[in-house]
């Protein structure tokens, strides 16, 4: 199922922050409404059944998870922006922080809410229509379809029934985080007549990769559950700091007052990564220019460079991040 | 034990008045001891048939309910188990049988003071439960787990007509969840309950039904909400029940005030008997420290419902000194488990999740090293399960060294066949080490590279095995016949996709009726080899599961285990039975 991810703009306040933003006009509007996760004020979440590219859910023959795959529930998603205890990191985010001593007591609160969990979204792939066999393990077309399509040799793993030996509720409970059928965060929805086990859909979750230089391994990120550029940036540091020179301080339950801005500040100074997007059009970007909004839409995955390798975006990125959101 | 000066006859004279005699038995509960207590000779035989209140039946279809009844007519408990376990992972067609009403039909007239009733993997209707509802006065104790057939409505009749009810435990069934209603249907002087587990409901409950509820029943200890109950509503919960020595939190993920926070903590604080936490659904590191007062008793922490990250899992052990049982997803990390080393000296059994299991992009978040470090921190440590993507031989062979008390050892590495990742070879020394080391070995799980190697050290070491379950695995017929030859106390044996053919099968002969059951599905096994057993063993059901389109001499899925109760009758048409009755 190739229906790609297309969104409802909703303009907002946090647009207006940003000087330079070009009229957003609008897209299409798919037959999939997506939860604005993003927006303080939007508590409301329209719940629909079905991923763009899922089947909706049925219950007895294990493709529930299907469905359920990598979505937050929106309430969640809803809170999550809200999370980050610690202040702001300065500016908006052209520049990225990446600093030693960052991963500090604040690791905890910070800590990524992204679930590594399951079927993503991942704008770009092209995802190929393959009907499920019937017995299909819930690793759902967009696995086998990425499978495939790296290159990897698990294309046939990734239909092994049963395998590996997780119980169909704990599937359907990590995959979906599912919301309750007949409310959501305000108001009921319809109660609907699936048996329990497999959601109802949310939120289309937006998962990116994010790799970065000289790290061994990528990691994914769930666009959907950050508020802005801050608490992106926030989350990759907490990610990524195990991978810079300095140990990650990681104990320590920390309150609001944790971090003072003007240390992340002076880390940001002394960075030495640049955060970049690869977007729609396949070129790469510097992150923090256009509104987290058109940013996220167009995300397609996310890459941490060494700053050496970000000339010519570097000095943009200065100018861009003080003006920016 | 004065004997009545009547009696006369030498025999007479020794023998024990019934009464007394099953007033001695009945102190005996386990089930192993009854069933050597009634063999011993016909006098005991009836004792303990006239006594027996509990009931363990492992595989609903060894047995038929009439025979259970006759047996024994005054059992209040019973527990029943009915699909193969491989049907939690979908390997088994959903109207396989396991269907618990004829049970209830032929109890309510040989057993009607049933009390309790415990079904796993067992189909369960909605007219079932109604019946149960109706037929059964001193029904007191309901728990489903991993059932299915039955809707929210089938509870909303239990609630509304047992008028004794003191247990609901409601876990992981295929259930049709239509609405929150059937807690509303608890009587308004109803006060009797003890346990209350809702926790796999999506649908919600009325919040001020369930905050009455739990504060008339004064002896409620176990309470599990789901995954909608608010954070505020948990708040309010426990302050009206500190008395919980059981608690499943729901979502953990909502925003707090400071206010609100304190006011939670302070909750927790109330609860001085909690031993076992689990829930947490989506919790955040900071609404964490809220449940910190209550950890000092924890014995078990449930935590495999929410992705936690390795400093929220440091940051919260320390709190939990008493800490015997952990469960968590891999997003902790090696670093959240060297963490768990460190901070649970007690702790004796550990499993270990995969959030994801089907991503293969996902970075390796726990691998080898984590659970060599529980190993290291933790040497009581008897149970284990664990989901990786890579380990070694090793490491396999350093856990055991460090806690060769395992009792239960379940290894899953999740790409099939994946060799040791250091030195590619199979991962047999492992599996050989954890057999050797750890002599009271009982239940094996095995996964990765496997020659017919492993199986050999299993058939010649593992002399306490009786539970295995083997996957993708194995070189020839060999490997069966080395486990069926060697272990002796071998009681369940799953098998999946392994080159085991007819000759494999046949090597059991001699085991299969000292075993509960016997799986093999996407092995060699013909349906000529199935009915070949059936004929040697009258006393066997052997059924095959054909798929749809599969070669017809192929047995797919095969599924054999002892019964008196002869071929069963219920099996839908894609199974089909032998028998050599």
């Amino acid at each position: 199922m190739s229906v790609p991810l297309e969104h409802d703009y909703i303009g907002d306040s946090s647009m207006e922050k940003t000087g330079d933003v070009s009229i957003i006009t609008p897209q299409q509007k798919s037959t999939t409404k997506l939860v604005s996760s993003l927006s303080m004020n939007l508590k409301a979440t329209e719940l629909r059944l079905g991923l763009p590219g899922s089947e909706s859910p049925e219950r007895g023959d294990g493709s529930s998870a299907e469905l359920c795959i990598g979505l937050p529930s929106s309430k969640s998603s809803v809170s999550r922006p809200k999370r980050g205890f610690s202040v702001a990191i300065h500016g908006g985010s052209g520049n990225w922080v990446f600093s030693p001593g960052a991963g500090g007591p604040d690791n905890n609160f910070s800590s990524p809410r992204n679930n590594p969990v399951a079927a993503n979204s991942e704008q770009g792939q092209a995802p190929k229509d393959s009907g499920l066999p019937p017995q299909s393990s819930p690793a759902t077309e967009k696995k086998k379809a990425q499978a495939a399509g790296s290159g990897a040799g698990p294309a046939s793993k990734a239909q092994v029934v049963g395998w590996p030996p997780i119980r169909s509720f704990r599937k359907n409970t990590m995959a979906s985080h599912p919301t309750p059928k007949n409310s959501d965060v305000v108001e009921g929805g319809d109660h609907n007549p699936n048996s329990g086990g497999s959601a109802s859909s949310t939120s289309v979750c937006l998962y990116v990769k994010v790799s970065m230089d000289g790290a061994p391994y990528l990691r994914k990120v769930d666009l959907k559950t950050y508020g802005g550029y801050k608490d992106l940036s926030l989350a990759l540091e907490n990610m990524f700091s195990c991978f810079t020179i300095g140990q990650c301080g990681s104990h320590g339950v920390s309150g609001r007052d944790g971090v003072s801005e003007s240390r992340l500040v002076d880390i940001l100074h002394g960075s030495e990564y640049v955060l970049t997007y690869e977007d729609k059009d396949g070129d790469w970007m510097l992150v923090g220019d256009v509104p987290w909004k058109m940013f996220i839409d167009s995300c397609r995955r996310l890459r941490i460079m060494k700053s050496s390798e970000a000339i010519g975006l570097a000095p943009r990125a200065f100018e861009k991040c003080k003006s920016s959101n | 034990m004065d004997l009545s000066p009547k009696q006369s006859s030498p025999s007479e004279s020794t023998r024990f008045p019934d009464e007394v005699l099953e007033r001695v038995l009945s102190l005996l509960t386990s089930p192993k001891d009854r069933n050597a207590v009634s063999l011993v000779c016909k006098d005991w035989y009836t004792a303990d048939s006239w006594s027996r209140r509990h009931v363990f039946i492992g595989n609903c279809y060894s047995v038929s309910p009439e025979i259970v009844a006759r047996r024994f007519p005054r059992i209040r408990s019973v527990t029943l188990k009915g699909k193969p376990r491989f049907s939690d992972f979908n390997l088994v067609p959903d109207n396989w049988g396991a269907d618990v009403h004829s049970w209830l039909l032929v109890f309510a007239s040989g057993c009607p003071f049933l009390e309790e009733l415990r079904l796993k993997r067992m189909r369960v209707t909605d007219e079932s439960l109604e019946f149960l509802a109706l037929n059964f006065p001193n029904f007191r104790a309901l728990s489903l787990l991993s059932c299915d057939g039955f809707s929210t409505s089938g509870l909303a009749t239990v609630a509304t007509h047992c008028k004794n009810l003191t247990e609901l435990d409601i876990q992981e069934n295929g259930i049709e969840d239509l609405s929150g209603e059937w807690l509303s249907c608890f009587p308004e002087n109803f006060n009797t309950l003890e346990v209350l587990n809702f926790s796999n409901l999506i649908t919600d409950v009325n919040p001020d039904v369930l905050e009455r509820l739990v504060s008339r029943c004064r002896s409620l200890k176990v309470l599990k909400l789901n995954r909608t109950s608010s954070l505020d509503r948990l708040q309010r919960l426990l302050i009206s029940a500190p008395q919980l020595t059981e608690l499943g939190a729901g979502s953990f993920s909502e925003e707090l005030t400071l206010q609100q926070h304190a006011e939670l903590k302070y909750a927790f604080g109330l609860c001085k008997n909690l031993s076992v936490l689990s829930g947490f659904w989506d919790a955040s590191a900071l609404n964490l420290s809220a449940v910190y007062p209550a950890c000092s008793r924890l014995s078990f922490l449930n935590m495999s419902y929410t992705a936690l990250q390795s400093p929220e899992l440091a940051s919260l052990l320390p709190h939990c000194p008493c800490l015997r049982r952990l469960w968590v997803l891999d997003s902790v990390g090696d670093k959240g488990l060297e963490a768990v080393g460190a901070n649970c000296p007690s702790l004796e059994e550990i499993r270990v999740f995969p959030t994801d299991p089907f991503d293969e992009d996902m970075i390796h978040t726990v691998t080898e090293s984590g659970i060599v470090a529980v190993s290291q921190g933790c040497p009581k440590l008897h149970y284990i399960l664990y989901f990786c993507r890579q380990m070694t031989n090793a490491a396999v062979a350093t856990v055991v060294r460090n806690c060769p008390d395992f009792t239960h050892f379940r290894l899953c590495i999740m790409n099939p066949g994946q060799p040791d990742h250091t030195t590619n070879q199979p991962m047999d020394e492992a599996f050989g080490a954890v057999v050797k080391t750890c002599k009271k070995l009982k239940r094996l799980s095995i996964s990765g590279l496997l020659t017919d190697l492993t199986f050999k050290y299993i058939g010649e070491y593992a002399k306490n095995l009786e539970a295995l379950s083997v996957a993708f695995a194995g070189s020839s017929d060999l490997g069966m016949q080395y486990v069926m030859e060697g272990c002796s106390k071998l009681k369940k044996l799953e098998i999946r996709d392994c080159p085991f053919g007819n000759v494999a099968l046949l090597s059991g002969l001699e085991r299969y009726e000292s075993m509960r059951s016997l799986w093999m599905s996407a092995c060699n096994v013909t349906i000529d080899g199935c009915r070949s057993l059936a004929r040697e063993m009258p006393r066997l059901n052997v059924e095959v599961m054909k798929e749809e389109g599969s070669d017809d001499c192929k047995a797919d899925k095969v599924y054999v285990y002892r019964t008196v109760a002869g071929p069963r009758r219920d099996a839908p048409p894609s199974v089909l039975t032998f028998s050599g009755l």
